[in-house]
């Protein structure tokens, strides 16, 4: 499976991601800087990553959601290739309006980096297919805006959708209805705040993140 | 021509930096403060003639994220 990371002024867990998609696949992603109009052929995944694109201006993600490459991102999302927004990726992808809601500053307004329990809540999705509905994991978060925002009529139809792919299974950051992680209405695009990319080897302390990446490739390869 | 966008976030969105600016003016002892709300100012000089939809798009399209934000122009005489 051909993947590529987009790398944006200020990501900083473009090489995580990119780590951890070589383990996986067994192919090195291209690392696609912002400024480009065009991605590679026949990605099997388009990674956002981590960091503090254009160093949080205005908004968390908002600059980066407005980058050249960005448009070309929308384009791909729209003919079905699968994008994944791991934190700051996430808060790219609401701001660029390829998932609903916006990501606001932490309850308690602390950085908050630590190991968390999370809940898969939809196993059948392109990237959860290798866990169980209702299984716990532990994954890592490392965020100042991960409050998940929406207004109810939006939230209820995440949740009548089978759209909230993760909900957290502590208090981490106000999230509403403790939310980490949600699908767009097509399946195709996922953006959640903890760090699976993380979550790989035995030396990360836990392999939670690893079967995010084996699904999505036994699914597109 | 100047403007002045003033974004502000919507009622019904908790503002968490707002509260938190309230509890530390009430820590230095000022009374009766409430209904703290944190924003963002924002001074342009756009060309003359900018018409007013095209401002209006600046403001939806980058300046204020109209998911949590509300916006509100202010042209200076």
């Amino acid at each position: 499976m051909k993947t590529a990371v987009i790398v944006f002024p200020g990501s900083n867990c473009d090489r995580d991601l990119a780590v951890a998609l070589e383990e996986v696949t067994g192919k090195r992603p291209d690392m696609v800087w912002h400024g480009e109009t065009e991605l590679p052929d026949r990605l099997g995944l388009i990674a956002l990553p981590g960091g503090f694109s254009y160093g949080d201006y205005l908004r968390s993600g908002a600059m980066a959601a407005r980058s050249p490459v960005m448009r070309a991102v929308v384009d791909a999302a729209g003919r079905g290739v699968p994008v994944l927004g791991v934190c700051n990726g996430f808060q790219v992808l609401t701001e660029a309006g390829l998932l609903p809601g916006a990501l606001m500053r932490n309850a308690g307004l602390d950085f908050v980096c630590r190991d968390v329990a999370l809940t898969v809540e939809n196993s059948q999705s392109l990237f959860t297919s290798r866990y169980r509905s209702g299984e716990t994991l532990s994954v890592p978060v490392a965020h100042h805006d991960g409050n998940f925002f929406a207004d109810d009529e939006t939230l209820d139809r995440l949740e009548g959708e089978g759209r909230v792919a993760f909900r957290y299974g502590e208090a981490v950051n106000g999230s509403a209805r403790s939310i980490a992680g949600i699908l767009n209405a097509e399946g195709n695009v996922l953006g959640m705040m903890p760090h699976p990319e993380r979550k790989i080897e035995a030396a990360h302390g836990g392999t939670d993140g690893r079967r995010l990446f084996e699904g999505l490739l036994e699914a597109v390869a | 021509m100047k403007l002045r966008i003033v974004v502000t976030l919507k009622n019904g969105v908790l503002d968490q930096q707002g509260k938190a600016i309230e509890h530390a003016l009430a820590g230095l002892g000022f009374s009766g403060v409430d209904q703290v709300r944190a924003g963002k100012v924002f001074e342009l000089d756009v060309a003359d003639g900018t018409s007013d939809a095209q401002i209006d798009e600046m403001c939806r399209k980058l300046l204020a994220n109209t998911v949590i934000e509300n916006y509100r122009v202010e042209k200076a005489a």
